[in-house]
């Protein structure tokens, strides 16, 4: 039987590192090859020694697929084309082609200039990857080779995020990547179409949780912000360079232009630039507002926001100040955190997901008093909000998803196990479609029921159209006599004669025959079934012709039947029976009815 | 709703395109009707080619064909499409012949049998569809032809089963339009149609389950038609709606959702089954869980179409409609009214983070996972869905749907208040402003908690005028619950104030409607908000202030209705209350206890007031007689005063005294001594009399356009002061003028007047009896004959005999005003521009109680040389805050020649009317003084609201 492979090496059960193959119709693929923010050693990136142990992995790969340019779902990528080897296409929107060096050049240069890890991928290998990629665009149906074809939906999320369809002849394969189903303030909702793949892989960060409304979200984030800026309070925002921070740059952009507000706003980073640059490049992949507007003002160009200097931390009065990264574990943000955590009037707004160990998820649990590098204990005293601005779908989003692509299996990935086990249990109750979630370097089998195509010689259908209807019915399945050949990798389904003769064989007819015997009372049965007056009203046979032969043979349709009495025994006659192959249903039928009698229920009619 | 299908019905077959009859040249309009066929005939033999034919065709069907040869035209086209090989041309053809049909004056009829046998042999689908098309413009021609009708449908039932979908398509398309509605025509025994035929739903329903899906929409469409024309679908067909709701493709859902929402207001309170449990629910609530569910649809356009058919389900049990709200997992809704303990249970156990609280989603006791279904199937937070939807057009379609159904249902109002609320939070304005709108329009059913206030407050700090406004309307009309609301909202509307100090009036006025809202709220507010103290006195607050004055304004409305506060105030405060009460009338309310006014104070003393005043001068019966005027006089000054001070009189008083001056000038103008002289002597009274009915006149078409409310009678009165006018000036102009011929017409018109008066006001008639009217329609058939020199002595006679005629008010009478708040004219900067090219004015004004004021209102610009331009706002410049109310927000664009020094032009707002009441588009420049009537119908200007000057300032253009 066919079937589908899929083996997450990253992101099983797991948040971070996302890496999954899929090998699908003898293809195989690999979807984002993204690094783990928790870990610093090998356990950072996918173990590509599954797929190979030696040697490059392009004989192994038809392709690689990377979904949005966060890097737990691209880092790892040109450590995979680069160190270990990988020549083949890899595909990423346009966006994602765009933004995802900007993003690995600056993680090289943390990791590397920063931390002074050797071993690691350099500049110059960024570039080499990055040519290799071939871009995507939205609903394009690319063949990366005769039999494998991709094709990109939106998903939300960040800027370019896709969520990709992966089709080997009729089987196929949905991967989310992350996705969010609720539109925010520069992008809108994932959106697929009833693609009915065989597996949906999907994240499933927020498994467990159903979201308050956006609405309630951004006024209450709003309002926050609001009341400490008028109290002459700072707040603190880390986010990451890219992504929600645009989202919440817009928010609070928007904000203070409709009420006249005076406080300044800073963003730290000089990523942003050149990000906010390809934010406005890419009007096509935000919202309709965005889109409606930016021939006016493009939302991008912000008003209220400017870029943050070192020393503006210190300054006087209110301000807001977006800092990277957004777990809090180093950088600007945590510089910043440091200076204005013993301030009661101060805020810190985290607006998403914080890894365990990070400082960022530290405060979250309360801590009040945190133990720095060389000893040194930081007290925290200004308020610590969290605001779920992560763009993942909640649970109800991902049930959206399911619902709108129908598919035949689900796989969840990208997180927790304990919550996607719950998550499991309701799809497959609600579903009632299978569920998986398996675990790094474990692979799940689905065996894929894919149709296969036929070619039908129009002679054939339009034989079968005469006999039937003029429509076919989708409803009802129609049998058909054909042939069915198979050759040169075709199947091909032809009428018999056709058939015999491409084969150059003869035809042979074959015939059933049988005898029935009567005595001489049962025979009258016979005299009048064979009578003209009975078969009338014999409703069986209606809708069948019945000859009567000159020397007293019946025929229905091309059924011979023949009486013949044995010079032996006068008191019983010999009914001959004769049908051909293919009446054999009737065949059957009339030499049962003879040998039993016509059933009671139609002997009255 | 309804409407909405009818127009995309006319829609469709509006595809056919009617020609101009103009584009015809005049020559080939007169070509009698064997030419013009002879010369088709001619061309389409000529045509060598199926192109060539294709090109005189369309050739042809540019120019058009006069009824009596349509006949002809046609047997030519059809001669020709049975020789035609190129399915093309034959398509053109049939076309054609659907174009002809519908040609004005021409009964189809002649040709339908040529049609149909055309389908005889007709073997292209395409062609075959344009054919029925054909069918169903002739058989819309002919809507009352039974034998028509079903002959057509005869033709649309064989071809049902064509393998095109075009073809399908338009037969179903016949089948809709054409259908039998009345089905027990078979049993009438007039046999024409076989039983099939007759039931046309069962078989348009047999095609929701077609393969193509052009051909699904097309039936459910079909039977929509149907059920426009009056039949009644019967509700077998709705568990084949449902499952078209999950149809792959967004016309089929969206049609469906129609279909859906047709079906449940026939049969709303049937009962339908759930499957997967044995339980029932009613069939409305059912239908309305299955269109909630498609608000979360994969297409926008099936999702703005259920949204908005949500708000037209009103008969929905409240529970559903309390679900739409939640989003908030549940188990499976119908379940949930039996199990009801259960379900709330696992409510409160909240399985699931809210995403607001970090760790909120720790792990807890295991919960029933079989219980919960995370789908929540039904009606489930529908709205939450549609309020946070992508598409802007979504959540307004979802905001309207709320306000219906929380008009509806107090309960449901009160739930989504909160949603509401947080659409004030819209990234669109529209939305934000549309949120607004429909909070107000809801919040007579509600109460707003401090909380949801607070954020409603938040909004006042909006730099859009447009969203402040309309939550200052909204403040108005809100409840609240406590006092620390008012003094919450009183604190935001004061930082409103100082933000925005344009924004005042608009604010003092929302506080005056708070504080009479909430009278015993504001009570225990009333020393902190005076800054009283019982022992020290303290200062007294600066007069001009306006967050003072707003304070007061929420004070005193509030102590109208709590008569102990005053004892609260301080000495200046009623100082202070003197003065506002007479600065800012209409704010500031009488307070009773301790200020006795002369004039009646509460509207009912008021309304008797006025009704005296009237009663007292009906009982004038001569205006001759002695003491007649002074009465007059004293009266029309009571009613300016009463219209000023009771501002809900105004309209009624205002009326009155405007119908009294009218009298009164003309009691004037007749004045006895003067008319026994002779012309010469006496031509100052000449112009006095000449200017008094040029006056009277102007004044009856203010009565008449500015007023609303006005009923039969009161008209019919204006009209009467406007004959006595036109009869005056008709005497004085024979007086004046020597000759009779200029005489003549102007007397023929006057009694044409006499005339249409008598006419339109018929049942108003025997009111009139003793009037001058009255008195004239007793002579009328002396009139006619009479010599224009008798006429005008017969007018002078009973203009002077007649008596006054009484003036019945009706219960509600508004005076359409404007007010100019943009430009303020105070401005000493002009406005300096190039000459000769255009700056623009921000004009910015507030209209009340006018009618369709999209036509009516016009902006005048008045240049000091006497130069003036009438600009039309746009239809978009008006916008609707509240009742009766509208507010003109424009540019104008001033140009002129340069001036050497700034001067000062003015601006005001005039209304246009027109009498014969249709309010046409036609706008003629003859502006004010062009309030002579034209022919036919008067049309003009009354100038209303106070001009506003500004001063511009054209430079000469540098060189």
């Amino acid at each position: 039987m066919p079937e589908i492979k899929v083996t997450p090496l990253g992101a099983g059960q797991d948040v971070g590192r996302s890496c999954i193959l899929v090998s699908i119709g003898g293809k195989n693929i690999m979807l984002d090859c993204g690094m783990h923010m928790g870990f610093n050693d090998d356990r950072r990136f996918p173990d590509f020694s599954y797929i190979t142990q030696q040697g490059r992995l392009t004989e192994f790969l038809d392709c690689v697929i990377i979904s949005h340019f966060h890097l737990d779902h691209c880092g790892a990528l040109p450590y995979m084309s680069e160190m270990v080897g990988y020549d083949g296409p890899i595909y990423m929107t346009h966006p994602t082609k765009a933004i995802c060096p900007i993003l690995l050049e600056d993680f090289r240069k943390i990791t590397v200039d920063k931390k002074g890890e050797t071993n690691f991928f350099t500049s110059q290998m960024i570039k080499d990857c990055m040519k290799k990629v071939v871009p995507l665009n939205l609903h394009q149906t690319v063949q990366v080779d005769d039999e494998l074809e991709i094709k990109a939906y939106y998903a939300g999320h960040v800027l370019g995020a896709a969520m990709v369809q992966i089709k080997v002849g009729s089987e196929s394969v949905v991967y989310t990547g992350d996705y969010n189903m609720t539109p925010d303030r520069h992008l809108g909702a994932a959106w697929i179409d009833k693609c009915r793949p065989d597996i949906l892989i999907s994240e499933s960060t927020y498994a467990t949780t159903i979201r308050d409304s956006k609405r309630c979200r951004e006024r209450d984030f709003l309002k926050k912000v609001h009341e400490t800026v008028e109290r002459g309070g700072k707040v603190l925002i880390p986010v990451f360079a890219l992504g929600r921070a645009q989202e919440l740059c817009i928010l609070l952009e928007t904000f203070w232009e409709r009420m006249n507000m005076k406080a300044p706003i800073y963003f730290s980073t000089g990523l942003t630039e050149k990000a906010n640059h390809y934010y406005k490049l890419f009007i096509t992949w935000t919202n309709q507002k965005i889109r409606k507007t930016f021939v006016q003002r493009n939302m991008f160009e912000f008003k209220h926001i400017k870029a943050f200097d070192r020393s503006y931390a210190d300054n006087p009065g209110p301000m807001v100040v977006f800092a990277t990264p957004g777990m809090l574990h180093a950088g600007q943000s945590l510089q910043i955190f440091k200076k204005w955590a013993g301030n009661e009037k101060n805020m810190i707004i985290m607006p998403g997901y914080c890894v365990q160990g990070t400082i960022g998820h530290k405060i979250l649990n309360g801590q009040k008093k945190l133990e720095m590098e060389n000893r040194q204990t930081l007290e925290v005293k200004l308020q610590v909000e969290y605001m779920s601005f992560s763009a993942h779908a909640d649970a109800k989003g991902i049930m959206q998803l399911i619902r709108m692509a129908e598919p035949r299996n689900m796989l969840l990935v990208h997180g927790e196990a304990k919550k996607m086990e719950f998550l499991k249990d309701k799809i497959e109750q609600e579903f009632t479609i299978n569920c998986f979630m398996p675990a790094n370097g474990e692979t799940t089998t689905v065996i894929t029921n894919p149709s296969v195509p036929v070619d039908i010689s129009l002679n054939l259908l339009k034989r079968e159209m005469a006999l039937g209807g003029p429509l076919p019915d989708p409803k009802k399945p129609r049998t058909m006599h054909g042939t069915l050949i198979m050759k040169d990798n075709s199947l091909r389904l032809v009428t018999p004669e056709q058939a015999l003769k491409e084969l150059g064989l003869n035809e042979h007819q074959l015939r059933f025959t049988c005898r029935v015997q009567y005595r001489k009372t049962e025979f009258t049965i016979f005299i009048v079934f064979s009578s003209s007056y009975l078969v009338k009203a014999w409703a069986v046979l209606k809708g069948y012709t019945i000859q009567h032969l000159p020397d007293g043979t019946v025929m229905v349709e091309s059924i011979v039947i023949k009486v013949s009495s044995s010079a032996e025994e006068p008191n019983t006659k010999v009914l001959l029976l004769s049908w051909s192959y293919q009446d054999e249903d009737l065949g059957s039928f009339l030499s049962t009815l003879l040998k039993k009698g016509l059933p009671s229920g139609l002997s009255s009619m | 709703m309804a409407a909405h299908l009818k127009k995309r019905v006319y829609e469709e077959f509006s595809k056919v395109v009617q020609l101009p009859q103009e584009e015809a040249p005049a020559k080939k309009l007169r070509l009698t009707k064997p030419s013009k066929s002879a010369a088709l005939h001619i061309d389409l033999c000529k045509a060598s080619n199926p192109t060539d034919a294709l090109q005189y065709l369309l050739h042809f069907a540019r120019s058009s064909v006069e009824a009596e040869s349509v006949e002809g035209v046609v047997r030519i086209l059809l001669e020709h499409y049975y020789k035609e090989q190129d399915n093309s041309v034959r398509l053109k053809i049939a076309s054609l012949i659907g174009l002809l049909s519908k040609t004005q004056n021409f009964n189809p009829e002649s040709i339908l049998d040529d049609t149909l046998n055309t389908f005889n042999t007709e073997k292209s689908h395409q062609v075959l569809a344009q054919l029925l098309d054909t069918l169903l413009v002739i058989g819309t021609q002919l809507p009352e032809s039974l034998i028509v009708r079903h002959r057509l449908i005869e033709v649309a039932y064989k071809h049902l089963s064509d393998t095109y979908f075009g073809v399908r398509n338009k037969c179903l398309q016949l089948l809709g339009c054409l259908g039998n509605v009345d089905t027990p025509l078979n049993k009438d025994g007039q046999g024409l149609v076989p039983a099939v035929i007759g039931d046309a739903q069962s078989l348009i329903s047999d095609y929701f389950a077609d393969q193509d899906p052009r051909v699904r929409t097309a039936a459910i469409k079909a039977m929509l038609q149907l059920h426009e024309r009056g039949l009644k679908i019967q509700q077998t067909i709705y568990d084949q709606a449902c499952q078209l709701l999950c149809d792959d493709y967004e016309q089929v859902r969206s049609a469906a959702v129609q279909m859906v929402w047709v079906l449940s207001q026939l049969y709303p309170e049937s009962i339908v089954p759930i499957p997967s449990s044995n339980e029932q629910v009613r069939l409305v609530d059912d239908s309305f869980g299955k269109i909630s569910h498609m608000v979360s649809d994969g297409s926008w356009v099936v999702r703005v179409q259920a949204a908005k058919t949500l708000g037209n389900m009103l008969q929905v049990s409240p529970h559903f409609l309390e679900q739409t709200l939640d989003k908030k997992l549940m188990s499976d809704l119908r379940r949930k009214r039996t199990a009801h303990e259960r379900a709330k249970e696992l409510y409160a156990s909240g399985e699931f983070s809210s995403g607001r609280k970090w760790a909120d989603d720790a792990p807890k006791e295991k919960v029933d996972t079989s219980a919960v279904n995370l789908i929540a199937s039904g009606a489930c937070g529908a709205f939450v869905h549609g309020l946070e939807d992508e598409m802007y057009e979504v959540r307004i379609a979802a905001v309207d749907a709320l306000s219906a159904l929380a008009q509806s249902s107090a309960s449901f109002a009160e739930k989504c208040l909160d949603f509401l609320v947080d659409m004030f939070n819209d990234e669109i304005e529209e939305v934000r402003l549309q949120s607004i709108h429909v909070l107000r329009q809801i919040s007579t059913n509600i109460t707003l908690r401090e909380d949801q206030l607070d954020t409603v407050l938040a909004v006042l700090e909006d730099s859009s005028r447009d969203i402040r406004e309309a939550l200052h309307e909204l403040l108005c009309f809100t409840n609240v619950s406590t006092k620390e609301c008012i003094q919450l909202a009183l604190l935001e509307l004061l930082k409103n104030l100082t933000k925005y100090p344009t924004d005042r009036n608009s604010v003092w006025k929302c506080l005056k409607f708070l504080g009479c809202r909430h009278p015993t709220l504001v009570l225990p507010l009333v020393p902190e908000l005076l800054s009283t103290h019982p022992y020290f006195h303290t200062p007294e607050p600066d007069m001009d202030d306006p967050a003072y004055i707003a304070v007061l304004v929420l004070v005193f409305n509030a102590a109208q209705s709590c008569p102990t506060m005053t004892a609260l105030f301080s000495d200046h405060t009623f100082r202070h209350y003197t003065y506002l009460r007479d600065s800012l009338s209409h704010l500031v309310p009488p307070l009773r206890p301790w200020y006795i006014d002369h004039i009646p104070q509460t509207p009912e003393s008021a309304q008797l007031f006025l009704q005296q005043s009237l009663s007292r001068i009906s009982t004038i019966h001569n205006l001759q007689d002695p003491g007649a005027q002074d009465l007059l006089n004293f009266t029309i000054r009571d009613l300016q005063r009463l219209g000023e001070l009771q501002t809900e009189l105004a309209g009624a008083a205002d009326f009155s005294a405007t119908y009294l001056r009218c009298q009164l000038l003309l009691t004037k103008a007749l004045q006895e001594k003067l008319w026994t002289m002779a012309v010469p002597l006496c031509l100052k009274h000449n112009a006095m009399a000449t200017a008094a009915a040029k006056q009277m006149l102007e004044e009856t078409y203010k009565l008449e356009f500015l007023y609303s409310g006005l009923e039969n009678r009161q008209v019919a009165t204006i009209h009467h002061v406007r004959l006595q006018a036109k009869a005056l000036q008709l005497v004085l102009t024979a007086r004046t003028r020597r000759g009779v011929e200029p005489l003549i017409s102007v007397c023929e018109k006057f009694l044409q007047e006499v005339e249409s008066f008598q006419r339109l006001f018929v049942v108003e008639l025997p009111h009139l009896q003793e009037s001058f009217v009255g008195k004239l329609l007793d002579l009328s058939p002396k009139l006619s004959a009479c010599k224009p020199g008798e006429l005008v002595k017969i007018l002078q006679t009973t203009l002077r005999q007649s008596g006054f005629l009484n003036l019945q008010l009706p219960k509600q009478v508004q005076r359409a005003s404007a007010t100019i708040i943009e430009p303020t004219g105070e401005s000493d900067n002009p406005l300096r521009f190039t000459s000769g090219l255009v700056v623009a004015l921000d004009i910015d004004a507030t209209l009340e109680h006018v009618q369709d004021p999209h036509n009516t209102v016009k902006v005048q610009v008045l240049y000091p040389d006497g130069q003036y331009h009438v600009i039309q706002p746009k239809p978009g410049d008006f916008r609707s805050p509240g009742p009766h109310r509208h507010r003109l927000i424009t540019q104008v664009y001033l140009s002129h020649s340069a001036w050497t020094e700034a001067c000062q032009i003015e601006v005001r707002l005039l209304l246009a009317y027109s009498s014969s009441r249709l309010c046409k588009a036609v706008w003629s420049d003859s502006s004010t003084e062009g309030l002579q009537p034209a022919e036919g119908a008067t049309e003009g200007t009354i100038p209303f609201g106070k001009p506003v000057k500004v001063f511009i300032m054209p430079k000469p253009a540098r060189r």
